[in-house]
């Protein structure tokens, strides 16, 4: 069971409360877990990656066992305490005015 | 009694605002999706309770909501925005070519028929189609592709498609209009289309009458006459009797003719509206002074409307998409600023009251006149 995080605005427009869980069948990666995301919550779709190149959304972080990954691969492996469900996967709206 | 309902879009939310027909007291419901900024709602003419929904941020990207119940309640539909096959490239603020890339929905205009058929402006320019209440998105690419798109260069704001006009007589036939490429018109439904931009004339570009390059800022018509276009261009107020194929400047005796929004009377269709703004790069009303200027001739003759509008020490802008009129009788003119207000007439003009004040910078304002 995966735990993901949302920022507010993601959590309001997926109507959820507090974290997400999910099952992630095969590695648990950037890309498998945000497939799962969208899969169960589709109104999240484009917001988080784009729904063509699946690239993230330059205002958009990834954070994980107090550490930004958002520039790693979208197919590495995320660490195995977010494989185990003991930490969240969180997404972040990055720091910007406005 | 006949009810209006006055849906505002903001750089933090929307807000719907109803009132019976005096039009004196008015309920506000909002901030509806707070935090994001709404460009643009529009009802359904089809069905008043259908209205549509452009939301975003540049966080999280484009939202498009959709109610069924006069904007109490919304649904996120859908928001692929991908354009059809290769999207080619268009010029970039340093000449260079660059490629078409999908920001945002900048205006929705839902069918007079249809309730289910909505058209979306959007920017990098291109026109999409709806026929499912939204939750798909089709591009029509007959415009994107037109042999001069290549040549197409944004405005300050980006390069939006930002007007749609659709015939009422005609549905095949609509007017578009691109910050800054111009007004483009089709008659097959959007298929083909052509440039309208003859008789305008921009001193910005290298040369000033080309057949596209042009800053057009917002287009109006009246539905019982869709031969009769009215522009307010980056600078200059200009008209055409032809259905766009030749426009003539009617700015007149405007004190400055540099603005964004115009519109038409509901019922007089040589009764015209803009609030000029003191230059392109001041972007305030000229002397601190707001003022609607109305013309009841079709252009050239404006008088000046300021009852009730701050006339010392006003500094905002009315952007091109934050004007509206009702249905009523007499007719009701509204408008939004970037300060926050919504200024409403309940007869055309000669009077104004603030129906809500102090809210985000309007981006957006649209009128439904309910039975």
């Amino acid at each position: 069971m995966i735990r993901v995080v949302l920022p507010q605005h993601l959590r309001k427009l997926a109507r959820v409360g507090g974290e997400v869980t999910l099952e992630v069948a095969g590695p648990v990666t950037q890309r498998t877990v945000l497939d799962a995301l969208e899969a169960r919550f589709p109104m999240l779709g484009g917001t988080i990656r784009d729904h063509t190149t699946k690239r993230r959304r330059a205002f958009v972080r990834f954070f994980a066992c107090e550490q930004d990954i958002s520039n790693e691969s979208p197919d590495a492996l995320l660490p195995d305490a977010v494989a185990s469900g003991a930490e969240p996967f969180l997404v972040v709206g990055a720091m910007a005015g406005g | 009694m006949s009810r209006v309902r006055v849906l505002v879009g903001t750089r933090k939310g929307a807000f719907v605002l109803e009132s019976d027909g005096t039009r004196s007291r008015w309920d506000v419901s909002g901030p509806h999706f707070g935090g994001w900024e709404m460009y643009h709602l529009k009802g359904s003419p089809a069905d008043p309770n259908r209205i549509y929904a452009s939301q975003g941020t540049s966080w999280f990207g484009q939202l498009i909501q959709r109610s069924d119940d006069g904007g109490r309640t919304w649904e996120p539909v859908g928001n692929k925005f991908v354009y059809d096959g290769v999207p080619g490239t268009h010029l970039w603020y340093d000449g260079t070519p660059h490629p078409w890339e999908f920001a945002r929905v900048w205006h929705l205009e839902p069918s007079r028929t249809d309730p289910d058929t909505v058209l979306a402006g959007v920017e990098d320019a291109a026109l999409f189609r709806s026929t499912d209440a939204g939750q798909t998105w089709h591009e029509l690419p007959g415009l994107r592709t037109h042999a001069s798109a290549s040549s197409w260069q944004p405005g300050a704001g980006g390069m939006c498609l930002h007007t749609i006009l659709v015939d009422p007589s005609d549905e095949r036939r609509m007017f578009i209009a691109i910050s800054s490429a111009g007004a483009f018109r089709t008659d097959d439904g959007g298929a083909t289309w052509r440039p309208i931009n003859r008789g305008l004339r921009s001193e910005q570009i290298p040369n000033p009458t080309a057949e596209v390059g042009h800053c057009v800022h917002r287009i109006a018509m009246h539905p019982s006459r869709p031969r009769v276009l009215f522009m307010q261009k980056h600078w200059d107020v200009m008209r055409s009797d032809d259905g766009g194929q030749s426009w003539h400047e009617v700015s007149g005796n405007l004190p400055s003719d540099f603005g964004f929004p115009i519109d038409v009377h509901a019922h007089e269709p040589e009764t015209i509206y803009v609030v000029p703004i003191k230059s392109d790069s001041e972007h305030y009303p000229p002397d601190g002074r707001l003022r609607v200027y109305r013309s009841r001739t079709g252009g050239n003759e404006w008088e000046a409307l300021t009852d009730g509008l701050p006339q010392q020490n006003c500094f905002v802008n009315v952007l091109r998409d934050a004007m509206a009129v009702d249905g009523l009788d007499p007719c009701g003119v509204y408008f939004g600023t970037t300060g926050g207000q919504v200024y409403a007439s309940a007869n055309a003009g000669d009077r104004w009251a603030p129906i809500v004040r102090d809210l985000p910078a309007v981006l957006s304002v649209e009128v439904q006149t309910l039975p």
